[in-house]
């Protein structure tokens, strides 16, 4: 299996966890979306230098990787494969932002570092979290969720079938990769001219592949509406996770806790 | 009125393009029949079968399922009354799971929760697929991928199951229990194939299409002791045919 292939499976394996049957797992996923949200929402809230109070938000999304057994080398290797963007957004905020805040011995630490470091926190902290509630939730279930919530049925739509036109895309790109390698012998790269003749062909396949699969929907019924086999409804402990976590993300977002719990462990030192 | 039925009248179809790809196409269907659909690539074979789901219009003549009239106002009718098993079982199976998959339809139906779970369940174990139920569809063999797609439509309870090329990429053993399943079931089948012995197998009658018209219709063992009309249609006798 290629690159590709393997990266189909991975896409793939993101739907198999969905259909775990944790506690979390049984949750209506509007609880889990509604309480993601507030999570987002209170994390990016920050201002740019903010480092320490971003500290106890990990807690949800290890909350989720754990409650829901998910396995959280596989969700770190996913989030290592995004890191780039995250890093990219960032790295020139040392060069540009140079005025030193404080300093770690003789070491000054220039708001640049910091505004960095903050980025790079808020990106793993929020693509964990949008990550672990994929997998314990499934992006039908999130589409149907969504809808559910009220969300415009078209843009509901249009996300799943975002969503599997990325197993299609997937799927013909491995396919065309694999015939161009078996073909260009010892030549292993392509030039300009070639990749962009792959590129149209794949847009073209993956058109009419996606085309297949909704024909095949329409055949068994689908309608535009979304029907997932697990329904559920906001019971009392839908309302409880959302109330306990609303209530943490709040404390976290006012109270800073690693800077209490620092100044606390220093007063104890002295 | 049957459910059976399906009945075309002079149907043609032209593709955007202007591309002819059926013309002057006429049959009837009845209640319980194997109807192989055989014909050279690009004949019309699945253009045909994409009528019977009215996943295409006819641009003329008239096509009938169960005594409906395949246009727009009936689409949801006829596509509960008609199963139809895509070539490509990727382009069928979509959902996590084999069994979210299966159920896709039902719910569609509007199949209440109670019922769901054994209905699933029970058109998986009629293709022998009941412990694929947990597994994802991309993880499946061809073999398993067919089963799930057909148990996918089973599911569904149509009164006419269409299979475009059910054959295809099916290793021998995989192909002898799909015929296997096949001859158990009392549905009006339309399968287009370039399986011969396959058509020879299991359908009573067989219609040969050669570019875009119904050339032949009539018993399986007549239309393939034909040799000229094989070759012209650029089909090739069947093994079973010398053997029986």
């Amino acid at each position: 299996m290629n690159k590709l292939g393997e990266n189909l499976v991975d896409i793939g394996y993101m739907d198999t966890l969905a259909a775990g049957d944790s506690p979390l797992h049984r949750l209506d996923p509007r609880a889990k979306i509604f309480t993601t949200f507030l999570f987002l929402v209170a994390v990016v809230s920050f201002n740019k230098y903010e480092v320490s109070a971003l500290v106890p938000f990990f807690l949800y999304p290890v909350f989720l990787i754990f409650a829901g057994e998910l396995p959280a080398g596989y969700l770190a290797g996913k989030i290592l494969v995004v890191a780039p963007f995250a890093i990219l957004v960032g790295i020139f905020n040392p060069v540009l932002d140079r005025q030193i805040l404080f300093h770690i011995g003789s070491l000054g630490i220039s708001g640049g570092w910091i505004s960095f470091l903050s980025i790079l926190m808020r990106f793993v902290l929020t693509v964990s979290a949008a990550l672990a509630l994929l997998s314990i939730t499934g992006i039908n279930s999130i589409c149907e969720a969504l809808a559910r919530s009220g969300v415009p049925r078209p843009f509901v739509v249009q996300l799943l079938f975002l969503n599997r036109y990325i197993f299609s895309l997937t799927g013909e790109s491995e396919r065309m990769s694999r015939a161009r390698s078996l073909r260009s012998c010892s030549h292993k790269a392509m030039n300009f001219g070639i990749f962009t003749q792959i590129a149209g062909h794949l847009l073209l396949r993956t058109f009419d592949r996606a085309e297949r699969v909704y024909q095949a929907m329409l055949c068994r019924g689908f309608d535009g509406h979304i029907r997932v086999v697990r329904y559920s409804r906001i019971g009392r402990r839908e309302i409880a996770f959302m109330l306990v976590w609303a209530v943490l993300f709040v404390v976290f977002r006012f109270v800073n806790i690693s800077l209490i719990l620092g100044q606390t462990v220093t007063g104890l030192l002295k | 009125m049957s459910h059976h039925i399906v009945e075309a009248e002079k149907l043609h179809y032209s593709y955007p393009d202007g591309t002819v790809a059926l013309a002057d196409i006429s049959f009837r269907i009845t209640h319980g029949e194997s109807v192989a659909l055989v014909g050279e690539n690009g004949a019309g074979k699945s253009t045909l079968l994409q009528h019977f789901t009215g996943c295409l219009l006819p641009s003329e003549g008239i096509l009938k399922v169960g005594g409906l009239t395949v246009d727009k106002e009936n689409l949801a009718a006829v596509r509960r009354a008609v199963g139809m098993v895509f070539q490509n079982p990727d382009d069928q199976l979509f959902m996590p799971t084999v069994f979210e998959d299966v159920a896709f339809g039902l719910l569609n139906l509007g199949i209440h929760e109670a019922e769901l779970e054994g209905k699933v369940m029970g058109a998986l174990e009629t293709v022998g697929a009941a412990h694929l139920k947990g597994r994802p569809p991309y993880r499946l063999s061809q073999g398993e991928k067919r089963a799930a797609a057909i148990a996918g439509v089973l599911a569904m309870s149509p009164d006419i199951l269409v299979m475009d090329e059910p054959t295809s990429s099916l290793d021998p053993m995989s192909r002898r229990r799909l015929i296997n399943l096949l001859k158990t079931f009392q549905h009006t089948k339309i399968i287009a194939t370039h399986d011969l012995d396959f058509a020879m197998e299991l359908c009573e009658r067989t219609i040969v299409i050669h570019k875009g018209c119904v050339t032949a219709d009539g018993p399986t063992g007549e239309i393939f002791s034909d040799d000229e009309l094989l070759k012209r249609s650029s089909l090739e006798k069947p093994h079973l045919f010398y053997n029986s």
